[in-house]
């Protein structure tokens, strides 16, 4: 129906909600406002930034260009979830050894966008980290501690010791 | 900043897509969204209708047909990129692609809109009109078929009607003699380009034939330098030529300025790509 308003059922995190959204919310206000879930950030709100990168069926997408009502009947995942179930932890590990984050804004963002790359296995290089990242921005670090930490977690998975 | 209100319809079919958008003339298609979205945020947009057409799994694919490769108008260009049928039968848009944006929007970005939605400094309405492609259009008359040269119209506008579905995008299938070139300029990866340019052609011998030139970012549409064409049919691509097509640019070309460069800069860049490309599609594919 051509309605403003329209109730949504989401698996987020692996935990199925069911909400009313207005059409024009987008997918991360609908994760920080209506489900507390403030990992996800917003900066640019027009696809360039990439803070707040999230993931919908297994594929990271921009959260400020999907609207919350296109995730009906879809899988989410945020920052929290991908967190909580340790899919990160040597990632987030080596971004805090490395400094690869000072303020954090754009850390979730960059940790999902790096995570991609990294699952489609193999060990990249330089280049090609710093280009799968080059649509998150990072306003503290310089990138260069960030593409370190993606670096050394790549070969460190590729050497089998996780 | 947030988007204005708008209603929302999910399609269940193509002729429901169509129906929707026939009855409210401030309608929009919602395919992958990651254009449409945005300008909707920043609010340079505002329709009273969304339609979505992306359960409309009849739109998605990619399938070789009698000697085209055919590309539903809703496959995502992550899906093109890995693709092998596009590597091999559209290598020029294989190359193309790692050009658009990031991953994160080429997971969600879609072929058909990109194509019709028709930014000047796209690359793949550039491609579609390099490549000498087609179209299929469905909207409330039935379907119809329109080439690449009739296509793209002026600025953000295309031969598309207020009700159309873009549905399919066909292109002729490389063969051994077909020869690509791509490249683009840019400030960072993934921006649009400053200036670029998307080319094809058949290497017959040691000359080359049917050169299609497509540059973007450099007017309201794709254009093709027909001029600097003409200068490389049937030649060999020798220094000579290349220069004498570089020249002819200044007459097919006459790019407006923009923030990011003057027409002077626009004009110089163009000519760079074209000596770039000039060298791709002098080699074979392979």
């Amino acid at each position: 129906m051509s309605e403003r308003f329209h109730s949504i059922t989401v698996t987020v995190n692996g935990e199925q909600v069911r909400e009313r959204v207005d059409a024009r919310k987008t997918l991360v206000d609908f994760l920080r406002e209506d489900l507390s879930l403030t990992g996800s950030h917003v900066g640019c709100e027009h696809g360039v930034c990439g803070a707040c990168t999230v993931r919908v069926d297994d594929e990271i997408v921009r959260g400020c260009l999907m609207l919350a009502v296109q995730c009906d009947g879809a899988r989410v995942d945020t920052i929290e979830g991908v967190s909580d179930r340790g899919e990160i932890t040597d990632l987030q590990q080596a971004f805090a050894e490395r400094n690869a984050l000072q303020c954090g804004f754009c850390t979730p963002g960059m940790l999902l966008t790096a995570q991609e790359l990294l699952a489609t296995g193999g060990s990249p290089g330089r280049a090609q980290i710093r280009e799968h990242l080059s649509g998150n921005y990072c306003r503290c670090t310089g990138y260069h501690a960030i593409v370190d930490a993606v670096e050394e977690v790549a070969k460190r998975r590729a050497g089998g010791s996780k | 900043m947030k988007p204005a209100p708008f209603a929302y319809a999910k399609a269940r079919s193509l002729d429901h897509a169509i129906e929707l958008m026939a009855k409210d003339a401030e309608g929009r298609i919602l395919a992958g969204g990651q254009s449409l979205i945005a300008t909707l945020n920043m609010r340079l947009s505002a329709p009273t209708l969304l339609v979505d057409i992306n359960g409309l799994s009849e739109l998605k694919g990619i399938r070789r047909k009698d000697g085209y490769l055919e590309i539903g108008a809703l496959t995502r260009q992550r899906e093109a990129e890995r693709s092998s049928d596009v590597a091999r039968c559209a290598p020029l848009v294989a190359k193309a692609l790692p050009h658009i944006a990031h991953p994160a929007i080429r997971n969600r970005g879609t072929i058909g809109g990109s194509i019709a939605f028709a930014d000047p400094a796209a690359e793949l309405p550039a491609c579609l009109l390099a490549l000498g492609g087609e179209v299929d259009v469905a909207g409330p008359a039935g379907m119809r078929t329109i080439k690449a040269d009739d296509f793209f119209k002026g600025l953000f506008e295309t031969a598309l009607g207020p009700s159309d579905v873009l549905i399919t995008i066909r292109l002729p299938a490389a063969t051994a003699a077909s020869r690509a070139g791509f490249a683009e300029l840019a400030r960072r990866h993934g921006d649009y380009a400053l200036v670029g340019l998307a080319a094809s052609a058949r290497k017959d011998g040691y000359v080359m034939r049917d050169v299609r030139l497509a540059f973007f970012g450099v007017g309201a549409t794709p254009l093709r330098a027909r001029k600097a064409e003409a200068e490389l049919e049937g030649r060999a691509l020798d220094e000579h030529r290349v220069e004498a097509a570089a020249l002819a640019l200044a007459l097919d070309l006459d790019p407006a300025p923009d923030v990011l460069a003057s027409s002077a800069a626009k004009r110089h860049l163009a000519a760079v790509l074209l000596k770039r490309v000039a060298r791709q599609i002098d080699e074979p594919l392979l």
